[in-house]
């Protein structure tokens, strides 16, 4: 594969895996914090209803897994597309 | 000893410490000044930018505001956090591998135009102003009642505070001096919850303890708070939403977009070594900030029942005001808590019906610093909260101060109207800069136009409105030219400073809003607070609108943007 063309299929890996994560993050705070969350807030786990769990907990316990996730994946992206430091 | 010795020496003690820290590692050289040379760890990186985020809004002001909107307060937790995520993902990484000091300088280039520079200077500046006006607000409220004086004398002594703290170190003493005050916050702040939550529920992990039973009921703490609420007439904690569903979404984006354009955080991403860590140092920055975050909403629902239930105590009347506990004299003293006897009885009623209602004013902004004298823990608790406050807010301001000045001396001086002065003028300009913005932000200080956290978020929104659509534009678009980006930012800030004027004010003097702060004037319901992300949608429109009809980047703009894409080193735009 030439130079130019591993670089573009590499930042159309990177666009795909962004896409992905970005459809999670947006999930895990808009949709299940706030405009779910009547529907969610049926359902408890102790003294937590779940929509307001996410609102206050959840979204920001799935923020810190989608980064380190995506700092993984890239990792393993720079180095099958050999594009390292 | 009493408290407020005993505050003083924790107070002092901790302030030598980073005064000792930041003259041990002080600045030689301007590159050292703005980015600490480069050289700074992951995650003694993410530490120092978990400090250098949490501000006085995040300390002091956050729960105040959950303690009072209950789940409404949802926005600023995931507003502030989830920033990160767009952080880390969509810029941190492209603007490392560009690799340069600051963030219009990259505008700069990136436009290939020096108007857009200075569109971009403008806009930092405005959005940073904004943010200190908020810290300062935090910082009056901290010191007022640590010295037991008014509010007004709290905030002119910390000015001064901030001017000689800020204006000594530059980044490379900032770095070194936030990882300290990154621990002194997190203790301060964890500390008293876990006190609390082992109190009121036998668990000493607040985030579990929210969600448990009360000792010796069959209660969980949540229902608890909600009925305790609901007959006093206030709406209930766990459901009730702030204004519209809408107006929720709207918030929570504008301060996430925020985070993400925010100068003085995106230049933390400068300071380490390869574009990897920077993706990293994002994930780090957020585990220690949502340490604190995860706290807040139990000590804002733990501070809210234990108020009312020591001014209303279950089954009992109303406590005397002759008998009102220390805490409560104190925080009189400030200004910031007022009582009236409406019925004569000599007994506080705290109502949610303004008739009946005796608490004429409780500074929602007080809630955190007085939690620990509420819940009676122990003196050196409460000196500890005072420290994590003080620490919390002057880490914050100084590296907004940071970067304005780094705007004013290396964009604006160096970069545009004087290119030859020595990097010793640069410095000196610096500092001339920073004093410059503490006396504008403390002037503005002694009326801010919102509590702390809501003062904050309007920066957030003006960030969110100018700078982040033209980063990202930057990375994501080789499209988007000067005349694109340079319309989209002026549009972006215009529209949200506008909206936010005119409801709140002219430079936020109260008198001169042309229209009242009041919903049925607001557009679709969307409060001004929450006005950035609306205005970062017309700054993405203008730019792709202006952008089509204009010429197109030139041939190495091209190339600088494939370029910034990898993070490998290659071709004839790299810069290091």
């Amino acid at each position: 594969m030439a130079d130019s063309e591993k670089r573009k299929a590499y930042w159309r890996a990177n666009l795909r895996l962004t896409l992905v994560l970005l459809v999670i993050w947006f999930s895990i705070s808009y949709l299940c914090g706030i405009v779910f969350v009547e529907q969610l807030n049926a359902i408890r786990i102790g003294g937590y209803k779940l929509g307001f769990w996410f609102a206050q907990q959840g979204s920001m316990y799935g923020f810190i897994a989608i980064i380190f996730f995506y700092a993984s994946r890239m990792a393993a992206l720079d180095r099958k597309f050999d594009v390292n430091e | 000893m009493d408290l407020q010795t005993l505050t003083f020496i924790v107070v002092g003690l901790t302030f030598a410490m980073y005064i000792g820290i930041a003259f041990w590692a002080r600045a030689g050289t301007t590159s050292e000044f703005y980015v600490a040379g480069g050289g700074v760890h992951p995650v003694a990186n993410g530490m120092a930018t978990a400090a250098d985020w949490m501000s006085a809004a995040s300390f002091i002001s956050m729960a105040g505001l959950i303690a009072f909107f209950g789940y409404g307060g949802s926005v600023f937790l995931m507003g502030w956090t989830g920033g990160y995520v767009l952080l880390a993902v969509l810029l941190a990484p492209y603007l490392r591998k560009y690799g340069k000091f600051t963030v219009p300088e990259f505008i700069g280039d990136r436009y290939y135009s020096r108007l857009a520079r200075i569109v971009a200077v403008i806009c930092l500046i405005v959005a940073s102003v904004t943010y200190v006006i908020g810290q300062m607000k935090g910082i009056g409220v901290a010191f007022s009642r640590f010295l037991e004086v008014r509010y007004e004398i709290g905030l002119v002594v910390g000015m001064g505070i901030v001017f000689f703290y800020a204006v000594m170190g530059g980044m490379k003493g900032i770095t070194y001096t936030q990882i300290a005050q990154y621990c002194v916050l997190i203790c301060a702040y964890t500390i008293p919850a876990i006190f609390i939550s082992l109190n009121l529920t036998g668990t000493p992990i607040p985030q579990i303890g929210l969600g448990s039973m009360m000792v010796g009921t069959e209660t969980y703490l949540l229902d608890r708070l909600d009925q305790v609420v609901t007959e006093l007439g206030f709406n209930e904690y766990t459901t009730t939403s702030r204004l519209s569903t809408l107006n929720t979404f709207v918030y929570t984006l504008s301060l996430m977009i925020g985070t993400a354009g925010l100068p003085h955080v995106i230049i933390r991403f400068f300071t380490v070594p390869k574009v990897s860590d920077a993706r990293v140092s994002a994930g780090w920055a957020l585990i220690f900030i949502t340490l604190l975050y995860t706290t807040a909403p139990a000590v804002a629902a733990m501070a809210r029942l234990n108020l009312h239930e020591t001014i209303q105590p279950a089954g009992q009347e109303n406590l005397l005001y002759e008998e009102r506990p220390d805490w409560f004299r104190k925080w009189e003293t400030t200004g910031l808590l007022q009582f009236e006897d409406k019925n004569g009885d000599g007994r506080i009623s705290y109502t949610a019906d303004p008739a009946t209602n005796e608490m004429i004013k409780v500074d929602k902004d007080i809630m955190v610093l007085a939690n620990p004298e509420i819940a009676s823990l122990p003196n050196w608790v409460i000196a500890l909260v005072a420290a994590g406050g003080l620490a919390a807010a002057l880490s914050t301001a100084a590296g907004l101060l940071l970067a304005i000045a780094s705007a004013i001396s290396h964009d604006l001086l160096k970069g545009v109207f004087r290119p030859n002065i020595t990097e010793k003028q640069e410095l000196t300009a610096s500092r001339i800069a920073m004093a410059g913005a503490i006396l504008l932000a403390g002037y503005l200080g002694f009326n801010p136009p919102d509590f702390a956290a809501g003062t904050v978020a309007l920066a957030f929104g003006l960030a969110a409105s100018s700078i982040f659509p033209a980063l990202m534009m930057g990375v994501y678009s080789k499209r988007i030219n000067k005349e694109g980006a340079i319309a989209g930012m002026i549009a972006g800030i215009t529209v949200t400073l506008l909206y936010v004027f005119q409801h709140k004010g002219v430079m936020f003097i109260a008198s001169t809003a042309y229209l009242g702060d009041m919903s049925p004037n607001w557009f679709l319901g969307i409060e001004p607070n929450a006005f950035g992300a609306v205005g970062a949608v017309i700054n993405f429109a203008v730019a792709f609108a202006v952008s089509r009809v204009t010429q197109a980047p030139p041939e190495r703009i091209q190339h600088l943007v494939e370029d910034i894409r990898v993070p490998a080193a290659a071709g004839s735009a790299q810069i290091h």
